[in-house]
């Protein structure tokens, strides 16, 4: 019968219902602050009520919420402390940094540091180690930014639907975004946004020879572009930049990264020959899979950033045609 | 261990402590970029680059922005028109 009583409340909760009925607490707090204290209780204790309502009278009164303050500065400052102790004594325990007996340091990467140059062809050990040996990994990583892209523009897209929402609801209601020419964001957004942007493109060119590469690229990509939109409004971006083109865009890079290593899996992969050259190290055009599948990560999490910032900013992303 | 990055290390520390007890969202958010902007320098020093442009980008800039937005969506920030809202008021 209990489960049943508790079932009705959640149900009543989910469905917008107050589970506990306003006046009651209403009559309540109105009479603390009317009575003090020690006539409250007195009144209490003679109308035989409950330890429960008493407790909640006492917590009402501004003494119970001086008390509650106190009570709740102290205990978190004492389990701040105790965490704070806990971490310190953790940390006391791991092994040296960059220590040559570190339990890091076995065959694995050895073997990346010793043949990771000959096997994927790339300078930069840490882009052959992704994107090259765990490969699938960054697929997966690739593949929750694109869940995240997905949840939010559905969440927060700006269609008709979602506008009639809005008026039904006041508080929600976005009003019309006032472009602001700000001269001094314009000015050096024009010099900035252009070199950021081919720095991204660096980046993520790069990736294989000097540190960096698709996620790096990527942001730099995103916040370029973020840039942009907040100093020449969001409109000239969505000539170019829309909802259904990010998405687009995503899912293609997204294919295309597992397509391509799906040939490397399919050829064996462990470095098989796959038809695949290497290229001499150092040129833009070696080591393999890694320089496509940087730019696939990159307009993937490019995009993912971009259209982060339209949602947050106005409503969403126009879907476009 | 020199004395440039016991210094960034205390200035983390302090950033950590003043973002939590910073009364103003805005002010907080602002600390933590100042917090990644650091994190990034001490990356450097670590020998890990490649973190260092990730934690620059992310942690200072579009991590940042994405709090501001969300701050002013939830109007703890002021908008432009909220603020030319109270000067008109003030002026009439």
């Amino acid at each position: 019968m209990a489960s049943y009583r508790l079932f009705r409340r959640f149900a009543n909760w989910v469905e917008g219902e107050e589970v506990y009925p306003i006046p009651e607490i209403e009559k309540n707090g109105s009479s603390v602050r009317e009575h003090p204290i020690t006539e409250d209780m007195a009144r209490v204790r003679s109308s035989d009520e409950g330890v429960g309502t008493l407790l909640r009278r006492w917590m009402d009164s501004p003494q119970g919420v001086a008390a509650f303050r106190r009570v709740y500065t102290v205990t978190a400052a004492l389990l701040c402390a105790a965490i704070v102790t806990l971490l310190l004594v953790t940390v006391s325990y791991l092994p040296r940094f960059g220590a040559p007996d570190n339990p890091a340091n076995n065959e694995v990467p050895r073997r990346y540091i010793e043949q990771g140059l000959s096997e994927t062809g790339a300078i930069n050990v840490v882009a052959g180690m992704i994107l090259d040996y765990r490969a699938f990994d960054t697929l997966g990583e690739s593949n929750v930014l694109f869940a995240a892209t997905v949840a939010v523009l559905i969440l927060l897209r700006d269609d008709g639907e979602g506008k009639k929402k809005k008026r039904a609801i006041p508080e929600l209601k976005q009003e019309p975004e006032r472009e602001r020419p700000d001269p001094i964001l314009r000015a050096s957004a024009a010099v900035v946004g252009p070199f950021a942007l081919l720095y991204g493109v660096y980046v993520i060119l790069n990736g294989h020879l000097s540190a960096g590469g698709g996620f790096s690229g990527g942001a730099i990509l995103g916040a370029a572009l973020m840039l942009l939109s907040a100093a020449f409004g969001q409109e000239k971006l969505e000539r170019v930049f829309t909802a259904r083109r990010c998405k687009a865009l995503t899912f293609l890079a997204l294919m295309c990264y597992a397509l391509l290593k799906s040939w490397s899996f399919y050829t064996g992969a462990n470095h098989l020959p796959s038809g695949i050259p290497l290229g001499t190290p150092g040129s833009i055009l070696s080591g393999g899979l890694i320089l496509p599948l940087n730019i696939c990560v990159g307009l993937v999490v490019g995009c993912t950033m971009y259209s982060f910032y339209a949602c947050f900013r106005s409503g969403g992303m126009r879907d476009g045609t | 261990m020199n004395i440039i990055t016991i210094f960034l290390l205390t200035f983390l520390i302090v950033c950590a402590v003043a973002a939590c007890l910073a009364r103003n969202l805005l002010v907080t958010v602002i600390i933590f970029m100042g917090y990644s902007l650091v994190m990034a320098v001490v990356w450097l020093f670590l020998q890990s680059p490649d973190l260092a442009i990730t934690e620059a980008t992310v942690g200072a800039g579009v991590s940042s922005i994405l709090f501001f937005l969300t701050l002013r969506r939830i109007r703890t920030i002021d908008t432009l028109a909220d603020a030319d809202a109270e000067r008109e008021e003030e002026v009439s």
